[in-house]
């Protein structure tokens, strides 16, 4: 379908992001379509090499210690072919007292039979900051699946915190796999918003493991399943270090014909240590339908409206 | 077909019941159009069950008698149904909408969705738009704000006619005059309103006003002879079919 490559702006201009970020001097980005890298600029202090593959790359990431990117650093994935296979291998190293923020578009917008496959091992060093929103745009086919797979390791005081959304298009097939082990006093926290359809799968499985003295983490799930959709959420939480404290929390909300499942899994193996956990699936909550209905909405446009403010 | 009353709303021989026990029990009760009523009544008496009625709430609709809205029944029409022909409700415990702005919730609900209005609609609840028009309905608000943002989609909604349970409620005196002008502006729109309340201060904002026990109208008039009965407390009513203790844990 695409018979040149697609310039920097091309790939982007198909996240609905403003594409100015990109030409901005004081902001980094990296574009990268299936294995080509098409855009890249660096701000002092980070350091990205990247080794193109033949479905993908492999890409070290550094921020050295001490150093605070101002702006987010924008960094696009993506593929407009119908068909690939992006397979993105990240290694990132956040060194001691430093931060950054990134955000993360990953853009399929024509994807038939296209797989996306991240794997990334992240370290975030001591009272570091770490921050990754990362947003997919989906085109109205459902033909990608997506692997995102992360292990992730805080040090003392580091913090981190990552959103992933997939909220516009369809799902087509999202595994999720994230893993992060926190020392002491560390923050973490993991949200996945994820509004599926049709007959996409939705497979979230996020694993916290707080270790360290007065650690902290958070696990937040929120899912819309509409038509044939199926979602199976799979939390763990486990704190074994005193102080350590963790909240487990899953909404899915399902129409029509849609499946969910939620596997909320705590465990707490020190006196000192304190994990809660909520979950609620199924239909909107009645009073919130009859709120909206009592001022003239639908019950379609109410559901709607709720759905849209879960998943924001 | 009903016709001919002065009422915008009439409820005739209205009864429910749950569980074997009349929670309304035959109400015959007119509300005029464009003036302010007030419902008053103990713990448990009915009276946010009558709204429910009103609105037409899913667990509501299982009644006897009959409900003309305009002279036209509404018995057997749904919640938005009723609320596109004017009619709205604010709950005594407002719900809480995770994520969802107050610019689009109040947006939902608003006639006019110009975002001066929306502003406005704040202003008339005595909330400062900047501070709360990108806040979302959740439980991030406290629970005074939380009403007051439900109070604010009410006015922008410029229903027909609209039942407020409990508008004061966890609302501070500065708010509780504020949201007293809102009503005296709803009034001047024509807009008929009925205030279910323990307190004398709300009744005195009615013109007419119920008191109402165990699902029972037991006297009805002026603000000031209900008003008596706040200062006597509830002498019409023995309280013989108050509700069992078990009716209570269920709430
Ligand atoms: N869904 C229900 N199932 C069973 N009983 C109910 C239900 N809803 C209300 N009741 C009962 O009906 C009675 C009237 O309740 P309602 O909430 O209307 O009282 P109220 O007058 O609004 O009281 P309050 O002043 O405390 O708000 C109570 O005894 C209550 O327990
Ligand atoms: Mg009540």
């Amino acid at each position: 379908m695409l018979k040149q490559k697609p310039d920097k702006f091309g790939l982007f201009d198909t996240t609905g992001f403003d594409h100015s970020v990109l030409e901005d001097p004081n902001s980094a980005h990296l574009v990268v379509h299936h294995n080509k890298v098409l855009g890249a600029h660096l701000v002092p202090g980070l350091h990205v090499d990247v080794e193109e593959m033949e479905d993908g790359i492999n890409a070290k990431l550094v921020l050295d210690e001490g150093i605070t990117i101002e702006n987010p650093v924008h960094i696009c994935f993506g593929m407009l072919p119908e068909k690939g296979i992006q397979k993105i291998v990240m290694d990132v190293d956040i060194k001691k007292d430093s931060g950054i923020m990134i955000y993360a578009h990953c853009t399929f917008p024509f994807a038939v039979d296209v797989q996306h496959i991240m794997d990334a091992k992240i370290h975030v060093g001591e009272n570091a900051k770490y921050t990754y929103f990362e947003r997919h745009i989906h085109g109205k086919q459902g033909g990608v699946k997506v692997y995102p797979k992360a292990i992730v390791h805080l040090d003392k005081r580091a913090n981190f915190k990552t959103e992933f959304e997939l909220i516009k298009g369809r799902v087509g097939l999202i595994d999720i796999d994230y893993e992060t082990i926190c020392r002491d006093e560390s923050v973490m926290e993991m949200t996945a918003r994820i509004n599926g359809s049709g007959d996409d799968i939705i497979k979230i499985k996020e694993v916290g493991s707080l270790e360290g003295e007065g650690s902290r983490g958070v696990l937040t799930s929120r899912v819309a399943v509409r038509g044939n959709a199926r979602a199976d959420v799979y939390n763990k939480l486990t704190a074994t270090a005193a102080y350590a404290r963790g909240h487990v929390d899953c909404k899915e909300i399902i129409q029509d014909n849609g499946i969910a499942t939620a596997i909320p899994i705590v465990e707490v193996r020190h006196p000192k240590a304190h994990i809660t956990h909520e979950a609620a699936i199924g239909s909107v909550d009645s009073k919130e339908l009859e709120t909206l209905m009592a001022r003239g909405l639908n019950e379609d446009e109410a559901v709607e409206l709720i759905i849209e403010g879960l998943l924001s | 077909m009903k016709v001919n009353t002065m009422g915008i709303l009439e409820l005739k021989n209205l009864s429910l019941e749950f569980e074997d026990k009349k929670i309304l029990n035959n109400l015959n009760l007119d509300f005029r159009e464009g003036h302010i009523h007030a419902i008053v009544g103990p713990n448990g008496a009915g009276k946010s069950t009558l709204a429910y009625t009103i609105m037409g709430l899913s667990d509501y609709r299982d009644i006897s008698g009959e409900i003309f809205f305009k002279d036209e029944s509404i018995h057997n029409i749904d919640i938005d149904e009723r609320a596109r022909k004017g009619i709205t409700l604010a709950w005594q415990e407002p719900a809480r909408f995770e994520g969802l702005s107050t610019k689009k919730f109040l947006k939902a609900a608003a006639k006019d969705k110009s975002e001066e209005n929306l502003r406005n609609a704040l202003l008339s609840v005595g909330l400062s738009p900047d501070n709360y028009i990108d806040r979302a309905v959740d439980k991030t608000l406290s629970g005074g704000e939380r009403k007051r943002i439900e109070l604010a989609s009410i006015y922008i909604m410029e229903p027909e006619l609209v039942l407020l349970d409990e508008p004061d409620s966890g609302i501070d005196v500065a708010a509780l005059e504020k949201i007293f002008e809102m009503i005296k502006v709803l009034k001047k729109r024509k807009t008929t309103v009925i205030l279910i309340t323990h307190s004398l201060t709300v009744l005195e904002q009615a013109e007419y006003a119920f008191l109402m026990c165990n699902g029972k109208i037991v006297d009805k008039g002026s603000v000031n002879k209900i008003a008596g009965y706040f200062r006597k407390k509830c002498v019409l009513c023995d309280h013989k079919n108050k509700p069992e203790p078990d009716v209570f844990e269920m709430e």
